[in-house]
Parts: structure tokens; C-alpha cells; sequence
């Protein structure tokens, strides 16, 4: 073999490997990608029941129900709009009603929301940054939560 | 007055990286060895002040001055002596003065045993480091000073956030930035090289133990941070693809393929272009991951800032370097000779194979990684690229390299016989097989791939042995005398061995603690049970505990075998910061063999029950067990004699240094 047919069969092969690695890419970006919505956008945009979404705003004041068995319910608002979210497990440390979340889930038919990961923050002082800019698009951005945010030293989800 | 000094001493040390990165090229340029020889003093001087300044923001920590600034926002005088210490680095500004401390540390070693290096190629390599520890002095100066004063200084500080206040604080910053600066070095090098315009074999021998030591540090930092999510976080993760992650897994991959393609280069004088492009982009890879973490473009626990200038600033570093690097490469790579032919079975072909497909598993992690971020600048949409789809890239990718992997120390140099290490390689297959099988007959549940993957696992451990095996002639020649050629071996090879075999560990490690563990999530009250895998924990109450600046709301679980034979204790807690007004979750652990329980305690209830969370991760251990296998290996290569005593010597032929255009 020749210098130049060695050189062929490498980059061929680096080339085959590539393909391969974009069309797994590919694939997976159509099958495995999940957008972030506030309850604004799910009411906007017409969420089909049934598809995978993160779901982020603030925990509704006097919202929180516990029910039997480690389920709880409670209701994710940014201001304009509000979304009922079951969840059934233990919530994060710093769950807590009045401060941001972002629930991982679907749509049922009737509107609720089924979580099945709910993402709190790991700082007292810290708002998602998602959920922070959904709430400045709806104008419920309260400067105390920019100021905290901006003060903070730092923490959300790992 | 010990801050300002602090900060003096950084301004100093700019001053001197700059003498430190312009001086020497001048010097190459005009053949001036006087100005060339300046490079390592300077490089020891601006480390000495670095670390005058570093020593300096310690003793703040130390005596717990809250009237600087990042004390007071970090520490409290509270804290355990080691939290103080270690909250040096629990923020951004202090984390950079680690990575800086690194840097120069590095440059330091260089000019210190860089004796038997080309005066020109050290200069060079000098220099460069200079540029960089220029350009991070100058974003601490200007956009991250720690040493800024508050001027009435407070009682109290603020405290460090309670989920940094373990000892995995200790270790996993300073090893994983060990890792992502020891990088800087072959960057360096490569940048001299293509300055220079010339490379050979002595290159990558002066390179490779670099690299290797950066690759240790990096591979248990890695590990660390790993552990340390798993027992912190409270839901018994150990991976979660977070994008701080991937910034870490990223120039790992890259400096594992770099790590193999020297050896070809050393060895055999190939692959020279394709390793002074993976030394350029491990290291920016590792700046790219500096960048995610530091810049706040990722929210995470690690996003420590939040200040834009500080991202753009970084950003401005990413391009020059990076954009800058690429440019030189593509302007003077054509300047360096091609190196030694080998056919595509062989063992530079197989270490070809390796870096093809760790370079472009490395390339998958890139882009779920970053695509989230472009599309989001770019359309504003928001998504998260969660495990789907690192599962369906990376997992494919790196499958045919772990297949792969045994056959390369089993094939020559130059030509291979793929079938003479089939064949050799029969006894790890079928065991292998023999895993499999075991594996679909032992464990009912998890998914269908699983028991490949354990097998997968067990060929690689296999397939390392069988390495050591060949070398050795065991079992085929008396005991006695495979052992002396056991003895006889160069450390090397038992460390490729070591390291490859810790792959495999990880890896079954990881098949068995995702597929087959179990999880319970349940309220209990006092009394009641809950069993997993083969026992039975009992709830005995719940108490408290005063620690030095928390308090811990402990709830106390008796755990028995099925049978009801007594085991142990396990004690979960729920500790509280008032510091922070923060509580986090302190999950406990109870190891079995290498199988652990895993117990964490949820929100306490109005009627004093508790929600818990217990797990049964059997083989977790392994993974980390794998990890530490692999820095082993490492050891073991670096304290290889001819990697020492071989690195003074270069090319024999003169002719073979010179460029060719």
C-alpha cells in the first residue's frame, strides 16, 4: 500500500465514523430534547397533551397540598397564567412555596401537569435562570428576585 | 494590610509574565540566548509571587478578616478550620486564584526541570504559559479581584453555601483544575512546536509524562466530583450529563486520545500534526470548560459568577487562545514532517481507532452540550439536552472503543495480527460470554442491554489481564520464571494494563448500579419497615444533633437481613444552616462489599412521619474503585524509568530535526 491509499483509508474511515456519530446525533436531537415552557407559553402555544416539557415559574402561594402517600399538588404560575402539577415523591430541599421551580413531565388532557422531576434551586437566594426570564417576559419580574439573584453566590440544579 | 500585599503581589506577577511571554521569543528570533534564558527565571519569580498572593488570601481566610470582601461572603468564623480553608476556592474569584496558583506552579516545574530541553523550545513553551497566566492575572485584576475591601468591615461572615461545606471541597477543585492546567503544558509545547516549526520524538517524550500527570489528576477529579454529587445530592445520582460535567468529561476524553496518539508519536514518530492539534484542543476544551462553569452561562452549583463583564471577558480569552491556536496550526502544521508508515491492522492503527472515536464521542458531549446555548442565542428557544441523548450518542460511540481496546497492547507496531490476538484474546471472550450469560440469568429486570454491557465490562478486565499473561508466559512457563518476567516488565505496560482494566471496573460499575439497582420512596413512622434487595430497615425515630455551625435533624434506621440478622445502623439527616437559612439533605451510606444502601430523609411531616428515599446500588463502588485503578496506571507509567531518564536525550540525527518546508 501506497502512502497516499493508507492516508485514503484513514480519513474514509474517520469519515465513516463521523456520519455514524451525526446521524446518532441527529436521531437523538428529534427524539430526546425537552423545551422549556412557562405557564404562559403552555396556554399560548397550545402544548399537545402527552409531550415532555419542563414547566417553570413560581410555586403559587397557598398552593402546596400534601396527600397521602408522598403525592403532592400544587400550582406553578408566572404571574399570568397557572398550572396544576401533581407529583408523587419527596420534593427538593428548597421547595418552597412563593420561589421558583421547574417541573420535568407531561400535559394530561385536562390541563394538569404530571411531574415526574421537580428541580428546586440550591441556594436561598437563587431563581432559575429560565424561570427568571419568563417571568420578565410576563412582567412579573419583582426586582427583589433580580437583586437576590445578582447577589447570590451562585448554585441551581447539578 | 495582608490583602493589599496579596494584591500587589498579582500585579507583579503580571508584570513579570508579560517579561516572561515576550522576552524569550525575542530572544529565539534573534538568536539572543540571553534574552532566551530569562524565561525561566521569570517563570519561577511569577509563580513565587502568585503564590505569595494565594498565601495571602489563606491567611484572610484563616484569621476570618471580614473586612475583605470575599471572606465575608464565603467564610464565617464558625466554620471548621478545613471549610475555612477550602472556601479559598469555594467562589469564583478564589477558584481563579487557585487555577492561576496552578498555572504558574506548572510554569515553575518547567523551568525548573526543563534543563535538558531545547533552549529554544523551552523559551517558546515558556512564553506561551506566560500568555496565559497574562491573561487570567489580568480577568482577576480587573473583573474578579478577591483581595477588594469593604469599608466597614463586619462581625460575621456570610458563610460558605452549606452544599460546599464537605470534604470533597477539599479535593475535587484542586484536582480537576490539576487536570485542566496540567493541560496548559502540552499546549504550550505545541504552540512552541509550531512557533519553532519543527517536532520529532523527543517532543512528545518530553510531553507525555505532562500529559499523563494531568490526565491522573483530571480522571480523580472527575471520580471525586462524582462521589461527591452521589452521597450529596440525595437522590443516589452519580451522572447526570449536567453540562458542568460534560465540561470536565470533555477534556478528558480529548486528553485520553492525546494521551495515546504520543505514545504513537513517541514511539514510532507518526500521528505528529493530529497530536499537536488534540494538545490544542484538549487544553481548550479545558478552558471552554472553565468558561461554562465560571461565566454563568450554565446555572449550577458551580456557576459561581453572575457579573456579564466576567463573561465576556472569559469569552475574549476562549477566542484569542483558541481562535489564535488554530490559525498558528493552520499556518506552520504543514511545516512539520510526516512521521512513520503503518498499516491500518496494527497497534498505531488501533490507537488510531481510539483517538477516532474518543475525539468524536468527545465531539457528541460538545454538542449537547453547547447546542442548548447557540439555540437559545440564536432563536431564543429554551430546551435541555438531558441523559436521551448522551445515552444515544455517547453510549454507541464508545461502545466499539472498549471492544477495540483489548486488542491494541496485543498487536505489534508497524503490522498487526488481528487474528494472533483474536485468538489470544479467545479466553476473555468467552468469559465474557460467560458474564452475559450469568448476568441474564441472575438479574430479572433492567433493560435488555444490560447484561451486554456487563460482559462488554468483563471482556475489557479480561483482556487486560490477558496482556500482563503474554507478557508474562504464565501459566505456560514455570511460576518462578514468569514472575521474574513479570518483575521484568516495564512498568508501562503493567500501567496500560491497570488503567484499562479500571476502564472495565468503571464500566460494570455503572451497568450494574443503573440496571439492576432498586429504589423504595416511601412515608414511614416509627416503627414501621421497609425492605429492599436482600433487607429490611426499620424506623427507630427521629432526634437531634447540634454541629459546630448547623444542626441536624437525624432520623435513626435499624437495618437487618431478610432473616433478621442485626447489620448495622443507618442515620440519615436533615441538616439546617441559619447562617444561610438553608437545609440540605445528608443521605447516609451503607457499604456492602462494594454495593451500597443508600438512605435520605425527605421534608419532615406534621405527624412526625418521615419521607425517605432508599436505594439499593449494587456494584456502585466499582465505578470509583475503576477511576482509581486508572490514576494507578498512570502511576505506574509515569514512574517508568525510560519515560525519566529517556526524556533528556533527542533525536540521535540531527537531520531528522531539521523543518522541511
Amino acid at each position: 500500500m501506497t502512502r497516499k491509499q493508507r492516508r485514503l483509508i484513514l480519513i474514509g474511515s474517520g469519515m465513516a465514523v463521523l456520519a455514524i456519530a451525526v446521524a446518532l446525533m441527529l436521531n437523538a436531537l428529534r427524539d430526546s430534547i425537552v423545551f422549556f415552557n412557562s405557564p404562559s407559553d403552555v396556554a399560548e402555544k397550545h402544548v399537545p397533551a402527552g409531550t415532555r416539557i419542563r414547566l417553570g415559574g413560581l410555586v403559587k402561594n397557598g398552593s402546596l397540598v400534601r396527600n397521602a402517600n408522598l403525592s403532592v399538588r400544587f400550582e406553578v404560575t408566572d404571574g399570568k397564567n397557572g398550572i396544576p402539577v401533581n407529583y408523587q415523591g419527596v420534593l427538593p430541599d428548597l421547595f418552597r412555596e412563593g420561589q421558583g421551580v421547574v417541573a420535568e413531565g407531561v400535559l394530561d388532557a385536562g390541563g394538569t401537569f404530571k411531574a415526574d422531576t421537580i428541580l428546586a434551586k440550591h441556594d436561598e437566594t437563587y431563581m432559575p435562570k429560565e424561570v427568571a426570564d419568563a417571568l420578565k417576559r410576563s412582567g412579573h419580574w419583582i426586582d427583589d428576585y433580580g437583586r437576590q439573584a445578582g447577589a447570590s453566590a451562585g448554585g441551581g440544579g447539578k | 494590610m495582608i490583602a493589599e500585599l496579596g494584591h500587589y503581589a498579582l500585579m507583579l506577577a503580571l508584570g513579570l509574565a508579560l517579561i516572561q511571554g515576550t522576552m524569550p521569543i525575542v530572544g529565539t528570533r534573534t538568536n539572543d540566548a540571553a534574552l532566551m534564558s530569562m524565561a525561566a527565571p521569570t517563570a519561577l519569580a511569577q509563580f513565587a509571587f502568585v503564590a505569595m498572593a494565594f498565601t495571602a488570601l489563606a491567611i484572610c481566610y484563616v484569621i476570618s478578616d471580614f473586612s475583605v470582601l470575599n471572606v465575608f461572603e464565603n467564610s464565617n468564623s464558625q466554620m471548621p478550620f478545613i471549610y475555612r480553608l477550602t472556601s479559598i476556592w469555594g467562589n469564583h474569584e478564589g477558584s481563579m486564584m487557585l487555577w492561576v496558583s496552578i498555572l504558574t506552579f506548572f510554569g515553575a516545574l518547567v523551568a525548573v526541570f526543563g534543563n535538558n530541553l531545547p533552549a529554544v523550545l523551552k523559551a517558546n513553551a515558556l512564553a506561551v504559559q506566560a500568555w496565559i497566566a497574562s491573561a487570567f492575572h489580568l480577568f482577576i485584576l480587573l473583573t474578579s479581584n478577591p483581595f477588594v475591601r469593604i469599608p466597614q468591615a463586619p462581625f460575621e461572615g456570610q458563610d460558605l453555601n452549606p452544599i460546599l461545606q464537605d470534604p470533597g471541597l477539599a479535593f475535587h477543585p484542586p484536582l480537576l483544575y490539576l487536570g485542566y492546567v496540567g493541560f496548559s503544558i502540552a499546549f504550550s509545547f505545541a504552540i512552541a512546536a509550531l512557533l519553532e516549526g519543527r517536532i520529532d520524538a523527543a517532543w512528545a517524550r518530553w510531553v507525555r509524562p505532562w500529559v499523563l500527570g494531568a490526565w491522573m489528576c483530571l480522571t480523580v477529579g472527575i471520580a471525586g466530583g462524582s462521589y461527591w454529587a452521589y452521597y450529596t445530592l440525595g437522590w443516589g445520582g452519580f451522572w447526570f450529563w449536567d453540562p458542568v460535567e460534560n465540561a470536565s468529561l470533555m477534556p478528558w476524553l480529548a486528553g485520553t486520545a492525546l494521551l495515546h496518539s504520543a505514545v504513537v508519536m513517541e514511539k514510532r514518530g507518526a500521528l505528529k500534526i493530529w497530536t499537536i492539534l488534540l494538545a490544542i484542543l484538549t487544553f481548550s476544551l479545558s478552558l471552554i470548560g472553565t468558561f461554562l462553569v465560571r461565566s454563568g452561562v450554565l446555572t449550577s452549583v458551580h456557576a459561581f459568577a453572575t457579573d456579564p463583564m466576567r463573561g465576556v471577558f472569559i469569552l475574549a480569552i476562549l477566542v484569542v487562545f483558541i481562535g489564535g491556536a488554530l490559525a498558528l496550526y493552520g499556518w506552520r502544521a504543514p511545516l512539520l514532517k510526516q512521521g512513520g508508515l503503518f498499516a491500518p491492522i496494527s497497534r498505531e492503527g488501533a490507537l488510531v481507532f481510539n483517538n477516532l472515536f474518543l475525539t468524536t464521542a468527545c465531539a457528541s458531549v460538545f454538542i449537547g452540550t453547547l447546542y442548548p446555548l447557540a439555540l437559545e442565542a440564536l432563536t431564543g428557544g429554551k430546551i435541555s439536552v438531558g441523559p436521551p441523548f448522551f445515552n444515544a450518542t455517547f453510549g454507541p460511540l464508545f461502545i466499539p472503543l472498549m471492544v477495540v481496546m483489548p486488542f491494541g497492547p496485543l498487536m505489534g507496531w508497524k503490522r498487526g495480527d488481528l487474528l494472533g490476538a483474536a485468538q489470544r484474546l479467545l479466553a476473555a471472550a468467552i468469559l465474557a460470554a460467560l458474564a452475559m450469560a450469568a448476568a441474564f440469568a441472575l438479574e430479572q429486570g433492567g433493560p435488555v442491554l444490560a447484561p451486554f454491557g456487563a460482559g462488554l465490562a468483563v471482556f475489557v478486565m479480561v483482556g487486560a489481564v490477558t496482556d500482563i499473561a503474554e507478557r508474562t508466559l504464565v501459566l505456560r512457563i514455570p511460576f518462578r520464571a514468569a514472575l521474574r518476567r513479570a518483575i521484568g516488565l516495564p512498568r508501562s505496560t503493567w500501567g496500560t494494563a491497570f488503567a484499562h482494566f479500571g476502564l472495565g471496573v468503571t464500566l460494570l460499575g455503572i451497568v450494574a448500579a443503573t440496571a439492576w439497582g432498586s429504589e423504595r420512596i416511601a412515608e414511614m413512622k416509627v416503627g414501621d419497615n421497609l425492605e429492599i434487595a436482600h433487607y429490611r430497615l426499620t424506623f427507630a425515630g427521629l432526634f437531634n444533633r447540634q454541629g459546630p455551625n448547623y444542626r441536624d435533624m437525624v432520623g435513626r434506621f435499624i437495618v437487618r437481613r431478610l432473616n433478621g440478622d442485626l447489620i448495622g445502623v443507618m442515620e440519615p439527616s436533615r441538616r439546617s444552616f441559619p447562617t444561610r437559612n438553608m437545609t440540605t439533605t445528608q443521605a447516609a451510606l451503607m457499604t456492602r462489599r462494594v454495593s451500597q444502601l443508600y438512605l435520605s430523609l425527605g421534608d419532615p411531616m406534621q405527624n412526625g412521619n418521615v419521607a425517605v428515599r432508599l436505594y439499593f446500588k449494587p456494584q456502585v463502588l466499582l465505578i470509583w474503585l475503576g477511576a482509581a485503578m486508572m490514576f494507578a496506571g498512570g502511576a505506574l507509567s509515569l514512574s517508568d524509568r525510560r519515560l525519566r531518564v529517556g526524556a533528556p536525550q533527542p533525536a540521535k540525527a540531527k537531520v531528522a530535526l531539521r523543518p522541511v518546508g
